[in-house]
């Protein structure tokens, strides 16, 4: 086996215990999409248009609400500002990349595969087939994601509703956020967000979010500026 | 709006985002300030999600510890902190949940 493929099997394999956790996500999804009222088509479409677990979550619960599109837009980008954080962690490692490779592996860049490749790059460094690994684990999550969905949606209102299986979005949230908490700005990031996102529960399209994550945003980085 | 509008608007920002600093890398500096708040995206966005979820099961405040989805909330954050490892948190608070109702 050449170089190339060696990575790109070794990235499918980084990413395997991610999946696990991102397949009943995707099933919930799917679920809980034909629950809000979308059709099957436009539900499993939003999974490789949109590709973003959380914000699909969400833009099927602003569906269910008959929110307005344009608000529907705006939580999406809200929600997923955090993949530009990700896409600075990675630019100086395909900075040498033809531009159709950036634009695939830009395309695969989700939470859990950076999970994955951003620790890759953090130990391997800037090597020559770094780019196949990232391609095996955003492939090897894109597949599973799609499949998932499609089993939600197929399933549908099959899942037992006796199963929380929506408690496991704020579950992995909680997995993801808790790593984070590693200095006093972060910190107060996430409670002063939290404490908002409580606060403004009432307002109507989930707008209480965005204000939420602006918030604490702010607040990080405000404490962040003064140390 | 048109739903199918709606997803390839958020599609498209969304794939814009990610593309940002890879396409632009090299060809100019990300400002210091845009740098330090990026990082705080992440924790407050996610935050901002988890709590009501904890907090609000049913759209109402209730810090009471009959509140199952509070309680698991808990263990899977002392689970997270302890371990750092995402399927013992996901399992963790799920069998709490299960086993509190």
């Amino acid at each position: 086996m050449n170089q190339a493929a060696k990575s790109f099997w070794a990235g499918v394999r980084a990413e395997f215990p991610l999946l696990i956790g991102v397949f009943p996500f995707g099933l919930i999804y799917g679920a809980l999409a034909l629950g809000a009222g979308l059709a099957p088509l436009e539900a499993q479409m939003m999974s490789s248009i949109v590709f973003a677990g959380s914000a699909q979550f969400i833009t099927a619960q602003l569906v269910g609400d008959a929110a307005p599109g344009l608000i529907i837009v705006l939580t999406i980008a809200v929600v997923n500002l955090r993949h530009m954080l990700y896409s600075a962690a990675v630019a100086p490692y395909l900075k040498h990349l033809p531009r159709r490779w950036k634009t695939v592996l830009a395309y695969l860049l989700t939470d859990e595969a950076y999970a994955a490749v951003g620790l890759h790059y953090e130990s391997n460094g800037l090597t020559s087939t770094g780019h196949w690994f990232f391609l095996g684990a955003g492939l090897a999550l894109w597949t599973t994601w799609q499949v998932s969905c499609a089993l939600g949606i197929f399933l549908g209102a099959a899942l037992p509703s006796a199963w929380p299986l929506d408690f496991a979005l704020p579950l992995t949230f909680i997995a993801m956020v808790m790593p984070l908490l590693k200095d006093k700005p972060m910190l107060a990031a996430a409670l002063s967000a939290g404490a908002v996102a409580l606060l403004t529960q009432g307002l109507p399209f989930k707008l209480g979010l965005i204000l939420a994550a602006l918030v604490g945003i702010v607040t990080g980085t405000y404490l962040e500026s003064r140390r | 709006m048109n739903i199918w509008l709606v997803m390839l608007l958020g599609g498209a920002l969304t794939f814009g985002m990610r593309l940002s600093f890879i396409y632009l890398f090299g060809r100019f500096e990300i400002p210091v300030m845009v740098k330090r708040a990026l990082r705080f995206v992440p924790p407050a966005v996610l935050s901002a999600i988890i709590a009501p979820g904890l907090f609000m099961p049913d759209n109402t405040l209730d810090l009471s510890l009959s509140n199952v989805h509070l309680m698991a909330g808990v263990v899977a954050i002392l689970v997270a902190w302890r371990t750092k490892n995402t399927l013992l948190t996901i399992i963790a608070g799920m069998i709490t949940l299960l086993a509190l109702r």
